[in-house]
Parts: structure tokens; sequence; C-alpha cells
């Protein structure tokens, strides 16, 4: 019997579990996909948010203050690109200029520090490539920008490697009570557990609905972007926010940890929860907001297109807390934007309120003494000095043949992310952690070879690699 | 660090043919780096014939073109290394590189060949709205996996792009049991050769919509359907004109784009409308002593004229290193305007003319019975009648620098004029 199972190897549900990592405690993860965050965490504006959107007092601007400050330690920890690079809401007119002053004085109620409203001037010192008929901009400091499925995916090898089972593959399909807690049927397996924590992301009502009244409803709200080759990273230096209006949060442009430029999101409510395409409609929206904001910009060098779901609820703030007249029913729901940023703080808040009934649910907690907060470094070997590369390759050679010819990645470095705890077993999943196929080619040099190493480390025929989700066989058979 | 006379970068028919000419022309010690498993780049996988009508008057598939020059290197003794990826090429002709066997690797070259070759549009480029499933890939990944590797990337397929890989793929696919829905493409016109239109597609009944490009791709983990529509003249899908394919594969061929990272990073000067190096008549980029060649210069129709141009490389790359090539600052620009796109070479220094020069050029759009003229000022130097041009095939125009009175050039342009009575 496991003492917590967690629903969901997102974002949320991966912090939740490195967090219970720390504790003596028997813990199972589950994701319904073949990988970790491939749901909402692997597409949306990676971004950590300053804190000054969320209205006062509710969960959403608590835990993204907190959360924000969380950063800097837990990404160091895992080897996670994290950039603390400063963001910037933009005005172009009177009334912008009203609205950025709001949110200046929510994020001081909020508790966000280092915020300064900035004049034109001193907008276009920072940022040259803005339009000069911006007026004004609020700055935060502290926003920065993450790699989010490389987060997630560190969490879950952490986590693995500090003892969680972690099972793929694995929807729940039932959830019944038992006199000890629940039997969890996932991946046509029974689980036994004590408690269960709903992350579900856009199932979470789903999986809620299975032992308890409903009481929310998961609205998927889907938000499409333009992905821009590495030599339009440059075009700016900060999180460059639209001035939100009714329509929303406002677009974004900014550079990705990896030196790419990210246009997005649009915010459109759908009907179906994994309805990932991307519109014509959406799309051009997105880019006419950059020509509305950049002097230049051209669309020629956009290298893919891609569109995320966010879990939203009708409340609008997070929904985090036991199940009514449950203690041992946890929901973590609603998590759409700031999510990514507010995890970590979710994280130690779900662990406490654990806590506060672990002798009803029979917990002990106790230290787990070999617990690592560190996981085996990541090897990114363009980013090493000359010295080391050298060294490296006599260690093994594989790391002195480059498969991504636009990224520049070896052989080396995608055998380490195959070979890893919660390691890669697809093209994406490849692509997710090592990088191959995520430059202006977008894999079509490199695809092939990668399957090739995939098969040949996981022993698999090369026509059993997948690109991402269970079904999605590259080849369909051999040739005559 | 290795020091050679001349490094070329790229083992396929660029890179040989301007390595094998540059040690004809009396250059010793050339260095051939190729970042693939073999020599013969994209070649190796082009298994279909038509190769070499121009320079061995007969045909032959893609490795036989290849290995003819492979042969060849080989013969001459110029030495080659494989697996071996170029990551970065400094303006004073120092090369980093490294491979498996060697680790990293300094190179000094007196000259340096650019031969990387070109590389496939993908869809992004082109922004098809859709899923984002597995099944859509580039046509020449599947060329790859289906003639190299041995296996099929599909069983139902529609092709979005008329260029010739997409064409080529049509016919393969389908006689290897795959089924061909369709070639859909964007412009009014085809952007593969005219040959290739009536040998792979007319010839096994494979519609090729005209004016058409992708709405819709279904499918969360496999392509299940593709939707295409007609476009108006602002290439803006009309509603109404939907055609739905249920499919699991849709391959892309919209266009290849010559690889310049390494030039860009050396601070070679890039044209705009090529997206490859400006070269002089001697195929000498913006730095000197640094030569390109081939599809990393503009994108060619046939390997032919690849081979050809390359050979020019290759032979003033030994000029150069023997100090035969004159290095006059007098430039002359080359243009193409009405209805030429471009021209190569975009300069010529008048000093390194002699007898006859060979200009390379796409037209703008498909022209029936036009003449290209070549023209010092105003002064018409040439006019070549044409009866009809496409901007799927390449043009070519020579002049004969021995014959032209006027030695007074300034700029040169070359154009598309329509023919009176036509």
């Amino acid at each position: 019997m496991y003492d917590i199972t967690i629903i969901g190897a997102g974002i949320t549900g991966t912090f939740i579990a490195r967090e219970l990592s720390k504790y003596d405690l028997k813990i199972l993860l589950l994701d319904k996909e073949n990988d970790v965050s491939n749901g909402t965490t692997k597409a949306n504006s990676a971004i950590v948010h300053a804190g000054y959107d969320a209205v006062e007092g509710s969960l959403k601007a608590k835990f993204n203050v907190q959360g924000n400050k969380m950063y800097d330690e837990v990404c160091r920890d895992l080897d996670v690109p994290f950039k603390r690079i400063g963001s910037l809401v933009t005005a172009f007119n009177d009334e912008e200029l009203d609205t950025i002053q709001c949110l200046y004085q929510r994020g001081l109620a909020n508790g966000v520090p280092d915020m300064k409203i900035l004049s034109k001037e001193e907008v276009l010192g920072i940022e040259k490539n803005l339009k000069d008929t911006v007026k004004g901009a609020l700055y935060a400091k502290t926003g920065g920008i993450v790699g989010p499925w490389e987060l997630a995916i560190a969490l879950a090898e952490n986590a693995v490697e500090n003892g969680v089972e972690l099972k793929l593959n694995s929807p729940v399909t039932d959830i019944t009570k038992t006199s000890k807690g629940y039997r969890v049927v996932a991946g046509e397996k029974n689980y036994t557990t004590k408690l269960v924590i709903n992350c579900a992301g856009v199932y979470a009502d789903k999986i809620d609905q299975m032992v308890n009244e409903p009481t929310f409803e998961i609205i998927p709200n889907r938000g499409e972007y333009n992905l821009f080759d590495k030599s339009m990273g440059g075009l700016v230096n900060t999180v460059v926010f639209g001035c939100p209006s009714k329509m929303g949060k406002g677009t974004v442009i900014l550079p990705t940890v990896h030196g790419n430029l990210l246009l997005g999101p649009t915010a459109a409510d759908i009907d179906q929860r994994e309805d990932t395409r991307t519109t014509f409609e959406g799309l051009s929206a997105i880019n006419d907001h950059a020509k509305e904001t950049l002097k230049e910009i051209g669309f020629q060098d956009v290298i893919t297109s891609f569109s995320g779901i966010r879990a939203k609820v009708d409340t609008k703030d997070f929904i985090i807390g036991k199940a009514e007249g449950k203690v041992n029913f946890i929901n973590v729901a609603g998590i759409d934007s700031p999510g990514l940023t507010a995890a970590p703080a979710i994280a130690e808040y779900v662990v406490d309120l654990i806590k506060e009934s672990k002798e009803t649910l029979g917990l002990a907690f106790g230290e787990n003494k070999d617990f690592n907060p560190r996981r085996k470094p990541s090897i990114h070997f363009m980013d090493l000095k000359r010295s080391e590369q050298i060294k490296l390759i006599k260690k093994d050679e594989a790391f002195g043949r480059i498969i991504c010819r636009c990224e520049n990645i070896t052989e080396g470095e995608i055998v380490d992310v195959i070979n890893r705890k919660a390691g890669a077993t697809t093209l994406d999943g490849v692509k997710r952690r090592a990088r191959p196929g995520s430059g202006r080619c977008q894999g079509g040099f490199c695809g092939p070879r990668v399957m090739e190493i995939i098969a040949r480390e996981l022993d698999l025929d090369m026509k059993d690699v997948v690109k991402d989700g269970k079904g999605s066989y590259i080849l369909t058979g051999e040739t005559k | 660090m290795l020091n050679y006379e001349i490094v070329v970068i790229g083992g396929g028919p660029a890179g040989l043919a301007a390595a094998i000419e540059a040690k004809k022309n009396g250059a010793e010690e050339i260095l051939v780096l190729e970042r693939d498993m073999e020599l013969g780049g994209i070649l190796q996988q082009c298994i279909h014939n038509g190769f070499g009508l121009h320079v061995f008057k007969e045909e032959l598939t893609g490795p036989e073109y290849a290995e003819r020059f492979i042969t060849e290197l080989k013969a001459m003794g110029i030495e080659y290394k494989l697996d071996t990826m170029v990551l970065e090429v400094s303006k004073d002709k120092k090369i980093t590189a490294m491979n498996r066997e060697e680790g990293m690797l300094s190179i000094q070259g007196k000259a340096v060949i650019l031969a990387m070759g070109c590389r496939e549009r993908t869809r992004g480029a082109i922004r098809i709205p859709g899923g984002r499933p597995a099944g859509v890939m580039t046509a020449g990944t599947a060329q790859r996996f289906v003639n190299m590797e041995g296996y099929m990337t599909g069983k139902k397929v529609l092709i979005l792009g008329s260029g010739d890989i997409g064409l080529i793929m049509a016919r393969r696919l389908t006689l290897e049991g795959a089924e061909v829905l369709g070639v859909s493409e964007l412009m009014p016109f085809s952007g593969g050769l005219n040959r290739n239109i009536v040998q792979c597609l007319e010839d096994f009944d494979i519609p090729l919509y005209l004016q058409h490009t992708v709405v819709d791709i279904e499918g969360k983990d496999r392509v299940e359907a593709v939707t295409i529509a007609k476009v108006d003249e602002r290439f803006k899908p009309i509603p109404g004109t939907e055609k739905r394919f249920d499919c699991d594969t849709l391959l892309l061929s919209v266009g290849l784009i010559p690889e310049n990272e390494l030039s860009k990073s050396a601070g070679i000067e890039l044209d705009r409308i090529t997206a490859g190096p400006t070269v002089n008549e001697a195929m000498e980029t913006s730095i000197e002593g640094i030569f390109a060649c081939g599809n990393v210069v503009h994108v060619h129709d046939l390997v032919d004229w690849v081979t050809e141009e390359s050979k020019k490389a290759g032979r003033n790359a030994a000029k150069y290193v023997a100090g035969e090539l004159g290095g006059s600052e007098e430039k002359i620009s080359v243009q193409g305007i009405n209805g030429v796109r471009y021209v190569v070479p975009q300069e010529i220094r008048p000093e390194n003319l002699s007898g006859k020069m060979e200009f390379m050029m796409r037209v703008d759009g498909v022209y029936q019975n036009v003449a290209l003229v070549a023209k010092n000022g105003e002064e018409v130097l040439r006019s070549v009648k044409r009866r009809h041009v496409a901007p799927g095939e390449m043009e070519n125009l020579v002049l004969d620098f021995e014959s032209i009175e006027s030695k007074d050039l300034k700029n040169l342009t070359i154009e598309l004029v329509r023919q009176e009575g036509a």
C-alpha cells in the first residue's frame, strides 16, 4: 500500500512528488502519458511571473509571489535553465498608463519587490526594438524565464532518485474508497493508497468526481504560440507583456532560456481537453500584436507554432485543498497562469496540509535521510569549455559525434537523457531533454538518427519508436 | 593545428567537384570535411535517375553520379574526414571541427570552400494551422527513410508543395505501395521541373491542386485527415473550397534554404534573395579566400549545374592559393531586374574576366516567348530568346567578354523582355 498517490506528473505533480520525497514515505506518481510533463507543462509561456497580476488576497497572488522567490534555489539544485531577466508591461496610451499604475499598486499589495514605473526613455533604454510610441511600462526585476518541461522532468528525475515510484502510461480510470484509503485503477493495474493528490490538470474535475460530489468544472482554454529561430532571440531582453485588458493578460514577447523568441498566447475556451491545434486566426492575432509593439519583425524565421491547454476554472483562482469532508483526498486544480511560478509554493503548502492530518492518515512523516536535493548534472556539450569538451570526448567517443546539426547536440547527450531516471523513450521526449530537433530544421536531419539511438538504447524495433504520445508512430512498415 | 591549402566544408556534389577541380589546378593539400557517414551528400538518397545529362551526357541515378566523383577524389588521393561536424569557421580561415575518433580539431586553411548545401523548409516556416501529430514530415526526410533506411513513412499520403523532392516522392511512395492522394501547390505553377510533373504525377494519375494550401491537420497522435482549400491572389484560403483527405501522412516539399549558419558566424555577406553568400566571378564570398559553391550559394534545379559552378570555385581557390587570382577593388554589380529574381554571381571584377562567363538566374513567374536581356547600363550586351521560362527551372546566360566591345563596364543587369507579337 502506498502512503500517497499523486495523479498527474506535470509541474504541480512533480513539484509535490519531489517535496514529499524529503520524507520517509511510500509515494506513487502516476501519469496517463508515456512521459512526464506532457500536458500543459510542455506548452506554455515559460514565464516566472513577478506577481502583480493576480487579485490581492487570492491563492494565485500568494503562491505566485512565494513561488517566484523559490526559483533560484530549485533551478540551481536541479540544474535547470532559469534566468531572472525582468519583465515589462508596456503602455502605449493614457488608458494603459492607468492600467500599469493599477498593476503597480496591486503588486505592492501582493508583496512584489523591485518594481518601478518606467518613462518612455527608460523603456526604450531597455528595449530598443519597441516602437517609440511606447509611453511607459511597469518594470519588475523579479520576472524571469525558465524551461518548464526541463524543470518538471528534473523534478521527476530527482523525486525518483529519492525514492518516488513513477508509473507512466497509467491513466486513472477508477478510484474507489476503501477502509484504509483508496483503490486507484490506473493502466489496468490496482494500487492501494492512504491518500490521493489530484494534480490531473485539464482532467482534474474528472478525477475529483470519481469519489467526490462535483464542486468545480475545468474549462479547457487554449493558447497559441509562435516560436522563432535563435537568430531572433535578441529582439527583446526582458519579458515584454502587452497591457492587459478585458480581453486577458495581454500577449507576450519574450526570449526563451535557449535564446529563441516566443510570441503568444491567444486565449480561447474550447470543447475538447486536448485539442492542441493551431489556427490561422490565432497565429495571425499574435503576429499582429508583435507588429504593433515592435519596430520590425519578420515572420520568415518562425520555426514552429504550437498551442497549449490551460486548466481554467470559473472561480478564476486556484483550487487547492482537501475535498469536502475528506482528509485523504487533496485537489490541486485550476492551475492555470501563474501555475508554473506558483508550483514550488503550492507543493510546500500541500505538504503542510497533509502534515496537519498526519495522525489521522497514519503517516509518520519521518525524514528521508538519503534525500539529495541535487540531481546528476545534465550535460550541455556546447556550453562546456574547450578543455572539458576534449576531456569528455576522450572519456566517451559518443560526445564527439554531433547528431543535431542545428543545435550541435552530441550522441553522448542523447544517450544520457535516455538512460536517466524518468528518462526519455520518445523522439519528443529526447527533444525536450536534450534539444535535438528544436532547431531550425525541426528534426529533418537528426530525427532518423535519434530514432536509431532510442531503438538501440531501449532495445526497441525502429518501427516502435514514437514521436510523442503512444499512437504517434513515425514508420508504417518496411519497404518492398 | 592542422594545416591545408584548401579546406572544403561539405562532401556532397559541390564539395567533391570543387576539391577535384582544385587538385587538377595545382592545389596539393586539400581536406574535405563531411558531417554524414559517407561522401555524396543528398545524392545518396536520390535513387531515381535523371542526373548527369549535361555533365556526362547520360542518365545516372544520384548514387551513381556521386560515385563517379567519389572514385575520382579517392584516386587523386584527396584527404577527407567523415562524420565530422564543422562547428565554426573564422574570417581568417581557421576551422573548428569534431568527430568521434579525433575529438576536437583545429584546422587552418589558406583558402576555404563552403559547400554545405541546403536544408528543407519546415512546417513552421509556412505556418500551417492544425494539430501536430506524427506523420507530418519533409519530403527529404521521408526520402531518406524510404531509400536509405528501408522504412515506409505512410500508407495514404498527401503532399504539400510541388518542389522536385515532393514530386519524386509522390512517384517513389506510389511504387512502394502507398496511396498518394494528391499534391497541393500554393502557387499557380509548380516549383519543380516540368519533366517531374509529367513523369511523377501525370504518369501515375496523381492530381496536382494548384493554388491550394493546407488549412487543417487532424489527428492527436498520428495524422488522420488533412484539409486543403483554394487560395485567392493574396494566398488567403477561400471559404467553401475545402477538400478533406483521409490520410496518415502529410509530406512537405515547400522549398529549400541554403544552409549558411557557418557563413554567418564567419561574417560573410549574404544575399537577401538567394539566402546564400554573395559571390564574385571567382565564386569568392565577401571574405577574401573563402569561396562558396552549389546549393549553399543558391538552390539549383539540376546537380549538373552544381558541378559546373563548383568546378569554378575549386579552380579559383587553387589560383588564390597560388597567388594568381586578381584581388582588385574594382567591382561591377550584376543584378536581376524585371522578372529576374536574382543573378549569380552578384558581382564581377573586370580584371579577372577573360572569355566566356556564365550567369545563373531564376525568374519570378511563368512566361512564354520572352528574351533574357543583359545590359551594361542602357547598352544591350546580349539578348537570348526563351520560349518558356518558369521559377522551377534555372536559367543561364553566357556573356563573352572577349567579344564585348565596350570595355567600360558600369553595372550589369539581366532582365526579362516580352517578345513582340508573342
